[in-house]
């Protein structure tokens, strides 16, 4: 039984169709998991045994009832914290949220349980999704299955780790800057940014409202593909939702690469990657010529200018987004003579060290006299990329580099060092300013046995020619995505 | 851009942040770094350039004047830290508006 | 202004006015508005600020937007932008307001008043949207903020739809400022889109104030006045800040850049803020919202819609036959539809005005029901004025018939006839009652015959009230007259 936390989404979803196995089941195999193995993991920072237990055994009998249940019907799924279930903790990993308990759910989270998604509990984040490591969570550090002594990435690290150590098929997480790719190359598992607008930002704690995004982890192309066509589609509460139809990511994912021309970003394939990253992306890129496709060589000129771009356009959304988090109406108070100093006191014991640095930059970035010189000027520089990548997208029709300069660092390695952790996110912000779809697929592991995740990049709405280039690559190269390695977690017993 | 400690305090007051002297020094020197190297993006050749304020050009995003029910007065309180009367409460407030 | 400041100094004021708009729902959410319910029962996520909440535009509030910014002559902006309004207060549910900044939605216009001067045209500067805040209740000793122990906060209100109408810097006057504030009362009422009440709330006006030497271009140093919570509330504290600047100034100090408060029973402002703060609200565009770009076709159509404003009302109703003051007052009194009604039913228009400027009015005023709202038809106004024009009522008896009808006696015929209220012009009846009153009131009588005209009042007196009033006095005049210089 516990065999079943080692399949993939769409098996297990094969299998609970077929009848051959029940939702209960696959629920406690994977709670089962989480127990054996989460203590040296910590992705979870809260299971929901009972809850998830109820619905799988709600799923059964409408089953046996005879009701048509969904395709991903009693398959279980990890919920990145950042999300508000209904009278759950929603804690975005952060003091000041630790009790919060909303009286709303998310319109992911209300998609996913009308699909019938066991969510099997909130997995840790660095807090308030600012960070690259997970380390910046106020309650638990989580560790990459790949070896236990490396951060997972971030933020979205949990839901990584999760679907990483077998302990979920599918899990969610939300991409402001590389949150979920950056993961998911630490990882070894497939991390999708969707379309800005393709996936509902209600009840998502807001990091940076112009570039946020939820977006599915998994294992496998399809099985991201499955995740992300339940949660994508228009949302009226939220007005940034794109209101046209949500495309078909599934349908034409097995059509190969046949024809596809490929744009390799030449600024990210300039210096800065260590070689194991290199080597690996580069075999891909061969990979891909030798399926099919044309590799084009392409320029994002002004791509260099994204982080300095991305780390004054987002925290100067977060510092507004964060002003709420005063103690009035939820979360944390610490008590205050007048409401002032009881804001102030609130704020300064329950943010972390780095969303305060955050909040003062954006505080600054929008204050009188620099808003034009700071704020402005880098959304000037957003256009500009913008415009880079349009111009890209007319010579191919993806584009590709690695994810991430580096693979899975240590832990405390960057953490004295607040810039060295942001220049993680040199190839994943243009995407986030840009709007645009972007995922990373694991091509390999480096000398050190640690997974290297290559980028694919496609245009607004290209989520179907990026799923496909993906799934190409991915039957290519037949990676295994179970840990290995002296310091990895076991894997699944069978 | 270095900032200087005033600069620090006189942020974290807009920004509600009753930091310790210890905080303002730390964060006056990674403050600064981090600013200094935003900063590149007044290198960028951004002349004409309009800002992009959101990538998906999306207009006249509206909602229909039709009520929906709300949260139950019980609901909208039971996250308030302090509560009094249905209301949620503060201490007093000094700064008036 | 007293004549002796008004000759040294110029007051240079420029007023902003908050519009609670009837709408049925909130600016940003779904929440219904009503009001007078219990604390916190008509909010949601978004109008909390819960975390993860997300703003969605009211189409109702742009169109009120964009009427009133029409019905101001303002041109309506291609393409507008919410801003965000950073700030920390507890009555902010996301301590920053959602609100227009830079890009709002009507952009110039203008309102003419009418002062004793004659015509003044306040140009405005502009309209936008925004959202209103939650209440607070201060508890303590005074119920006001200061010495306040804690504050209670309710967010029913957070997230109504708000106008805010900036005029520019062209008020002199706190009769003009009045005369503005009226005016633009009877703008937005006759649209519909609030019901403007300045006590309550739902219209409210700030007043920035300066004065400068006259004859120098340069402005001076503005200080804001909040808390006139009526029409009269700001031309008191006009008048008092401008005495305020004058005497500062006369003795060589300098006005302090600031937020006053003007308190009504003490007849004064006083400093809100002890130090002008200059706010940093860090406005930058809502990601959250998307710009607003209304069709042409769409302003076009809100724009045929447009109801007789008051301008174009009072100066048809003059046209009508009534004197300007009269005009103006029956449109203020918003009784332009019922006169309209009464002409169509055939009453004279300067007759009819006559009634619902004075007794209408003032029966609604005692009861604090809203003129616009009294319970007489256009059809029995004409009616009434009818039986005054016949002579079957004199004017007195014309208003008791009113005052039942009013009441909901039923038409004025029907009263006349329930009451027997009839004017008594047969000439014959008269006769008899003059000459019974000449013979009782002989030296009256005799006053009258030596040229003493004044005396005939006591007489008539005599002959209305032997009548009961329902004499027709014009008739009793004469034939008093006819008996007395015979």
């Amino acid at each position: 039984m516990s065999e079943l936390a080692g399949r993939s989404a769409a098996e297990l979803a094969a299998l609970l169709a077929g009848g051959e196995v029940s939702a209960r089941e696959v629920t406690q195999a994977h709670l089962g998991r989480i127990r054996a193995t989460d203590e040296r993991v910590g992705a979870f920072l809260r299971v929901l045994d009972a809850d998830a237990l109820a619905h799988a055994d709600d799923i059964d009998r409408r089953r046996a009832a005879g009701e048509a249940l969904g395709p991903l019907a009693g398959v279980p799924l990890a919920l990145k914290d950042i999300l508000c279930t209904k009278g759950v903790e929603t804690t975005c990993a952060s003091k000041i949220l630790e009790t919060f308990r909303p009286p709303y759910d998310a319109t992911v989270v209300r998609r996913l349980r009308d699909a019938d998604v066991v969510v099997l509990g909130k997995t840790n984040m660095d807090e308030f999704a600012m960070g690259s490591s997970t380390e910046n969570s106020a309650f638990q550090r989580t560790a990459n299955p790949w070896d236990l002594g490396r951060v997972p990435g971030g933020s979205s690290g949990g839901s990584s780790a999760a679907v990483a150590a077998f302990q979920a098929p599918l899990a969610i997480g939300t991409d402001t800057g590389g949150s979920i790719r950056q993961p998911a190359a630490f990882c070894g598992v497939v991390g999708v940014k969707p379309t800005y607008g393709l996936v509902s930002r209600y009840g998502l704690i807001a990091f940076a409202s112009s570039l946020d995004q939820v977006g599915p982890f998994a294992r496998t192309v399809t099985d991201a593909a499955l995740l992300l066509g339940a949660i994508a589609g228009h949302d009226p509460l939220d007005s940034t939702s794109i209101p046209e139809a949500a495309p078909d990511v599934v349908g034409g994912l097995e059509r190969g690469v046949e024809g596809l021309r490929v744009g390799v970003v030449r600024e990210f394939m300039a210096e800065g990657m260590d070689p194991g990253v290199r080597a690996r992306v580069d075999e891909a890129l061969s990979r891909l010529e030798k399926l099919g496709a044309t590799l084009v060589d392409v320029s994002l000129p002004n791509a260099g200018y994204g982080i300095a771009a991305y780390y004054l356009i987002a925290p100067s959304e977060a510092s507004s987004n964060l002003s709420r988090y005063d103690g009035v109406r939820y979360g944390l108070r610490v008590p205050g003579e007048t409401t002032e100093e009881m804001m102030a006191r609130t704020r300064d014991a329950g943010f972390g060290p780095e969303v305060k640095r955050r909040i003062m930059i954006g505080t600054y970035a929008l204050s009188a006299g620099y808003y034009d010189a700071y704020y402005a000027q880098a959304q000037r520089v957003r256009t500009l990329i913008i415009r880079d990548f349009d111009q890209a997208y007319a010579q191919c029709d993806v584009l590709v580099g690695p994810t991430t300069p580096s693979t899975a660092f240590g832990f405390g390695d960057k953490t004295d060092d607040p810039l060295a952790m942001y220049l993680n996110d040199v190839y994943t912000v243009p995407s986030n300013l840009a709007g645009a779809p972007a995922m990373s697929l694991p091509v390999g592991l480096d000398e050190q046995g640690l997974p290297v995740g290559l980028q694919i990049m496609a245009p607004i709405l290209g989520e179907a020619v990026m799923l496909r280039a993906a799934r190409a690559l991915e039957a290519d190269l037949a990676f295994d995505p179970a840990p290995r390695g002296t310091n990895a977690l076991e894997g699944v017993q069978a | 851009m270095a900032l200087s400690t005033d600069d620090v305090r006189h942020v974290a007051k807009l920004a509600r942040l009753a930091l310790s002297d210890d905080e303002v020094e730390g964060l006056r020197s990674q403050l600064s770094d981090i600013l200094a190297y935003a900063e590149q993006v007044s290198a960028a050749a951004t002349g004409d350039v309009p800002p992009t304020s959101h990538a998906y050009p999306l207009a006249n995003v509206f909602r229909e004047d039709v009520p929906r029910p709300s949260l139950s007065p019980q609901e909208a309180i039971s996250t308030a830290p302090e509560a009094e009367d249905g209301r949620f409460r503060v201490p007093k407030i000094v700064g008036a508006e | 202004m007293s004549t002796d400041v008004a000759t040294r100094y110029e007051a240079v004021i420029g007023l902003e006015v908050h519009v609670e708009l009837n709408t049925a729902t909130k600016m940003f959410c779904s929440c219904a508005i009503d009001f007078g319910g219990e604390p916190n029962v008509r909010t949601c996520p978004v109008c909390l600020g819960m975390p993860g909440s997300l703003p969605v535009v009211n189409r109702e509030a742009v169109a009120a937007a964009i009427t009133l910014g029409l019905a101001l002559g303002c041109a309506i902006a291609p393409s507008s932008q919410f801003h965000r309004k950073n700030y920390f207060y507890p009555d902010m549910p996301k301590d920053y307001q959602i609100s227009q900044y830079d890009v709002p939605i009507c952009l110039g216009g203008s309102l003419t008043v009418a002062t004793a001067e004659g015509e003044r045209r306040i140009g405005i500067t502009r309209v936008h949207m925004e959202e209103d805040t939650g209440k607070s209740l201060h508890v303590g000793t005074s119920g006001r903020i200061h010495g306040a122990d804690y504050s209670l906060v309710d967010y029913n209100r957070a997230g109504i739809p708000l106008l805010e109408v900036v005029s520019e810097p062209d008020v002199r006057t706190a009769e003009e400022a009045r005369a503005y504030l009226t005016e633009l009362r009877a703008i937005v009422l006759a649209l519909g889109i609030s019901d403007a009440r300045l006590e309550e709330g739902s219209m409210r006006c700030d007043a920035n104030v300066s004065l400068r030497p006259v004859g120098r271009e340069a402005f001076g140093t503005r200080v804001e006045v909040k808390n006139m919570n009526s029409v009269r509330s700001l031309g008191r504290a006009i008048e008092y800040e401008i005495a305020r600047q004058a005497d500062l100034l006369d003795s060589g100090e300098a006005v302090v850049q600031e937020t006053r408060h003007w308190n009504e029973d003490a007849g004064t402002t006083s400093t809100l803020r002890a130090k002008e703060e200059a706010f940093d609200y860090r406005y930058f565009p809502d990601p959250d919202l998307l710009e607003v770009a209304p069709a042409p076709a769409w302003v076009d159509e809100i724009r045929a819609r447009l109801p007789e404003l008051p301008a174009a009302a009072r100066e048809r109703l003059a046209g009508l036959g009534l004197p300007p003051e009269r005009a103006a007052t029956v449109v203020a009194a918003g009784l332009a539809a019922k006169l309209d009604e009464a002409v169509a039913a055939g009453a004279a228009a300067p007759e009819a005005a006559n009634w619902l400027a004075n007794e209408i009015t003032g029966w609604c005023a005692e009861r604090g029901a809203d003129p616009s709202a009294a319970p007489i038809g256009g059809a029995d106004l004409a009616e009434l004025t009818g039986l005054v024009a016949d002579g079957t009522l004199s004017t007195k008896l014309a208003r008791e018939v009113l005052l039942a009808v009013l009441d909901g006696e039923g038409s004025p015929r029907a009263v006349v006839a329930e009451r027997g209220l009839e004017q008594i012009s047969d000439t014959g009846e008269l006769e008899r009652i003059v000459d019974a009153v000449i013979a009782e009131q002989a030296d009256a009588a005799q006053r009258v015959r030596d040229g003493n005209d004044k005396a005939i009042g006591a007489l008539v007196g005599a002959v209305m009230k032997a009548t009961q009033g329902k004499a027709n006095p014009a008739l009793v005049n004469d034939l008093l007259r006819a008996r007395l210089h015979a």
